[in-house]
């Protein structure tokens, strides 16, 4: 309820972090979405993860699509600039924003609605790109701001809340992503903040395109039976494959685990993401393994959560088109104007 | 042998190739073109090609002109006919008393021809063959064995078609000879075997000036260059990808940071145009110089996100060349048909700048403003060239630059001011010019961020559905497109000695053949005052000059008079008054065209006139 003000003073023993942040300062305003929807459980995530990761809030660009998940970026990061874009578009007008300025945090909320009919196209081609940033989309297979048609990652069979049943082949787009080059993809649930949190951390700390499917049950419309994006499906279905924490130096492993099983990642910025096995078989490094794994896995009617595939060697956008270190919003005519001297130049050789 | 005389002229005739696309011609024909603004007679070549790659008819008609009219005449006095296929309609261009110029290798049926013109024939193809064997080499020299032969026909100084040469293989060498032979095989020929100069010559003269040879594309590409776009984020379509490629090549040459080798600027070919101008608009947002290169069909993909910067107010620069139209229209033809639906570009009350360039150094020179004002006036910028600027080369006055100007950014608040504690509010009125300030995303801890939207809001970008949030939002909107007015490029207004109830409007790509149709109609005691809009809103100079006049004609190169709907809309002007004078079917707008339209519009309302007993004086 937007009308309730947030109160603006807080305990005094609430923790700072290395930037000299409590969590409060990376609140929004309150959330106008429905009373337990999943969408509020991604945000505090967010919220969470920023805070550990002492990352400064003004320093982090959030743009999102239209939708209830695109509502999101105001209930977050009070004191970053967002932009809620149009309908399926975030990605260019984001990609847009990260080539003007590489060096904010770029975060891009987005949900099935917006991403998986008429967004399908700009996630291809931003993926593809490997735009810097973190793309969340928070899916619910329904779209809940135009109250509850399916959207695109509906399943195949599950039911509406009117009783109406999907005929359609979903678009599972964790598969999407692997298949086009994401170098970080992950899925998790709203409701599991221990997964979520630090799959969150080590998105932002990621180079490159970072996808990360949350499901994240729309109370309203398709929380019901018959829906496979409920709390209770997802609860019972879910197959993690791996736990993981980010962490800030490589530390020694004492605990006696098997061969594989513990692994500690090495980012681009230093940090090390720790990732603990649940499943044997899945190698979160290698592209095909995880392609095969989730294809496997979810024709089985498996939610597959966790880590699923990381590459923190792979570059992003910026490495491909070989651009300046400093901000191009920070370049004057000195750097970019070749000057009248250039010009007559240009002249004698055109006539 | 015709029975009719030939034509004789002096440095004013038209010269128009017929080849086969592909084929090797576009390069030999620019060489004709040059060596003759080389020899200081101005000369205005126009490319005619289809839609396609390779295969198909192509023209490329070059008027030579000494009184320096640059716009297209109509008719042809002499066809080099080099493609088979167009054979039939190609001779039924040529004027009579005009002159074929022809491969005669193999016979052709004297039914063929016309007995009106004057039949030149040299059996290039066996001239070829007789001197290369391999195909490629036959069918690539052809070319210039014609330039050759042209040249002993017309008169024109072989040693500055050798410079010309010599220049075009400064960096390959080896290719200057063969060349130069080519070149000479198709002169000696004429020289020795046909009669030489023909009526039609060209002499030296000093009409050139130091006027730059240069095509409207690559001169707005330099235009976004100068005027500090790092961002550009386009997708292929004809006739506006030789504006990107040529951004892209100029930035190789001057946007590379000499001491770390990189790139001072992103040139990303998006999916689509949507995603373009999304990169656009994300990259304005962002506090870069963006722009993006379109024609009419990306444009209309366009219209959502112009929409969305119209009302969130982010600077955006569209270069829209435009092209034949409606829907997929003739991509390789033109016309100015897409007025309004840019000025008026999205669903809702939205209106826009255009700026409307009449020629390649225009569209520098609006290239750069377009940068400036859409970060002045936090919104969508048009420049409206189109096909028949943009995709020739045309002679110009040579590009200016002053390295004083610097880069207007606009009102961009900075940390300094909001940690001095100056108020901000992105949509709030400051200073009466309807503007308000805006801020980079990064800027201040604490102070300054917003929230971005295409829904209503109030002056600190909150979210509001009241009406008198919307209301003082929409007229602000309004306010500042009253301020464009006379940050815009302002109209060329000219008259004539004595006053005149007549006038003329018009822009763009019409300026040449005005200008010549005026000096025509002068010379049939017509006098008609000229005002050249340069861009929209129009200030009010021009609703002041229909005003003065009691006729006023607006040409323009579209079917529904589309800049003729746009003033009435703007001024309240009465229909009445606005006479249109449409062109469209593709082909750039003739002198002839006009001074016949405006003569015979003119001859009725004097016919009209005196039935009514209204005197009128023409």
């Amino acid at each position: 309820m937007t009308y309730i003000a947030k109160p603006k003073l807080h305990h005094p023993s609430l923790t700072k972090n290395k930037v000299c942040h409590t969590r409060r300062d990376y609140e929004g305003r309150i959330s106008t979405l429905c009373a337990g929807c999943g969408h509020d459980s991604i945000s505090a995530a967010i919220i969470q993860a920023c805070w550990e990761m002492d990352v400064e809030p003004h320093r982090v660009a959030k743009l999102s699509g239209i939708g209830c998940s695109s509502k999101t970026p105001d209930y977050f990061l009070g004191n970053s600039h967002g932009f809620n874009t149009v309908h399926g578009r975030m990605p260019s007008v984001l990609t847009g924003a990260n080539l003007a300025n590489r060096e904010l945090l770029y975060l891009g909320v987005s949900g099935d609605g917006d991403s998986a009919s008429i967004g399908i196209g700009q996630f291809v081609h931003v993926m593809r790109r490997g735009v810097n940033m973190l793309y969340i989309v928070e899916n619910n297979g329904v779209y809940g701001l135009t109250k509850g048609q399916f959207s695109a990652t509906a399943d195949q069979g599950s039911t509406s809340k009117k009783g109406v049943v999907n005929a359609d082949s979903p678009i599972d787009m964790v598969s999407l992503a692997l298949q086009l080059g994401a170098t970080f993809v992950a899925r998790s649930f709203s409701g599991d903040k221990q997964q979520l949190v630090p799959l969150i951390k080590a998105a932002i700390a990621h180079r490159g395109a970072a996808f990360l499917d949350v499901i994240s049950p729309c109370v309203a419309f398709n929380n019901h039976p018959g829906s496979t994006k409920s709390y209770d499906y997802v609860r019972e279905h879910n197959e993690a494959v791996n736990r993981i924490d980010v962490i800030e130096t490589r530390q020694e492993i004492t605990v006696d685990y098997s061969a594989g099983e513990m692994i500690e990642v090495e980012q681009h910025d230093g940090t090390f993401i720790r990732l603990r096995k649940l499943k044997a078989d899945y190698d979160a490094t290698n592209r095909i393994v995880a392609m095969n794994y989730v294809q496997e896995h979810q024709a089985k009617g498996e939610v597959v959560t966790g880590l699923l595939y990381v590459d923190s060697e792979a570059g992003d956008m910026h490495d491909h088109i070989n651009s300046i270190d400093t901000a191009f919003n920070k370049l004057g005519s000195e750097k970019l104007c070749p000057g009248v001297d250039v010009l007559e130049k240009l002249n004698a050789a055109l006539r | 042998m015709s029975k009719i005389k030939a034509l004789e002229a002096i440095n004013d005739f038209v010269v128009k190739f017929a080849n086969v696309n592909g084929s090797g011609s576009a390069s030999a024909n620019e060489l004709f073109a040059k060596s003759i603004i080389r020899m200081g007679v101005p000369v205005s070549p126009r490319n005619i090609f289809p839609s396609n790659i390779q295969g198909l008819p192509t023209w490329y008609e070059v008027r030579i002109t000494e009184h320096g009219y640059l716009g297209r005449r109509g008719g042809v006095d002499l066809m080099v006919a080099m493609n088979p296929q167009t054979w039939d309609a190609d001779i039924s261009e040529i004027e009579s008393g005009g002159y074929l110029f022809y491969d005669n290798s193999k016979p052709i049926p004297a039914s063929r021809f016309r007995d009106d013109i004057h039949v030149i024939g040299v059996p290039l193809t066996q001239i070829c063959n007789a001197a290369y064997t391999e195909p490629r080499q036959r069918q690539l020299f052809k070319n210039i064995v014609y330039v050759g032969a042209l040249s002993a026909l017309l008169d024109i100084e072989i040693e500055v078609i050798e410079k010309l040469i010599a220049e075009q293989y400064k960096s390959k060498p080896k290719l200057f000879e063969p060349n130069k032979q080519a070149l000479h095989m198709g002169r000696d020929y004429v020289l020795n075997n046909l009669q030489y100069p023909i009526g039609l010559r060209v002499k030296r003269a000093d009409a050139v000036g130091d006027r730059i040879f240069l095509e409207g594309n690559s001169a707005a590409a330099l235009g976004c260059v100068y005027g500090g776009a790092t961002v550009c984020a386009w997708y292929p379509i004809t006739p506006s990808s030789s504006c990107a490629e040529a951004f892209q090549s100029y930035c190789m040459k001057y946007r590379v940071d000499a001491e770390t080798g990189k790139n001072l600027y992103a040139i990303v070919q998006a999916e689509d145009e949507i995603a373009s101008i999304g990169m656009v608009v994300g990259a304005g947002w962002n506090g870069a110089r963006a722009f993006t290169t379109t024609s009419g069909p990306g444009v209309s993909l366009m219209t959502e996100f112009i929409g969305l910067a119209y009302m969130a107010e982010i600077p955006v620069t569209i270069i829209n060349v435009q092209r034949g139209g409606p829907s997929t229209g003739m991509p390789t033809r033109t016309q100015q048909a897409d007025i309004l639906s840019c000025a008026y570009a999205s669903h809702g009350d939205t209106k826009h700048v255009l700026l409307f360039p009449e020629d390649p150094k225009e569209c520098f020179e609006h290239a750069a403003a377009a940068l400036d004002l859409a970060d002045r006036l936090q919104t969508p910028i048009f420049v409206m060239s189109d096909l028949d600027i943009g995709m020739n080369q045309r002679l110009c006055e040579p590009l200016q630059w002053d390295d004083s100007r610097g880069f207007d950014r606009g009102k961009v608040m900075t940390a300094e001011q909001l940690e001095g504690g100056m108020e901000f509010g992105r949509y709030k009125e400051v200073d009466g010019d309807g503007i308000p300030y805006r801020t980079y995303p990064g800027t201040h801890p604490s102070k300054g961020s917003f929230f971005t939207r295409g829904t209503t809001k109030n002056a600190f970008a909150g979210y509001s559905e009241r009406g008198p949030d919307y209301l003082y939002n929409m007229q602000r909107l309004m306010k500042k497109f009253d301020t464009a007015k006379s940050l815009v490029p302002q109209p060329i207004i000219k008259k004539t000695k004595e006053a005149t109830p007549f006038a003329v409007i018009y822009f763009g790509s019409t300026s040449p053949a005005m200008a010549e149709a005026i000096e025509v109609l002068a010379g049939a005691n017509t006098h008609l005052d000229t005002l050249r809009l340069r861009a929209f809103p129009f200030p009010n100079s021009v609703a002041n000059f229909i005003a003065e006049h009691q006729f006023v004609f607006v040409v323009e190169q579209n079917r529904d008079a589309q800049v003729r709907s746009l003033l009435i809309n703007e001024f309240g002007i009465d229909p009445a008054k606005l006479f249109a004078i449409l062109h469209y079917d593709g082909t750039p707008i003739t002198a002839r065209f006009i001074s016949n339209a405006i003569s015979s519009q003119i001859e009725k309302l004097y016919i009209a006139s005196m039935q009514s007993q209204k005197v009128v004086t023409p």
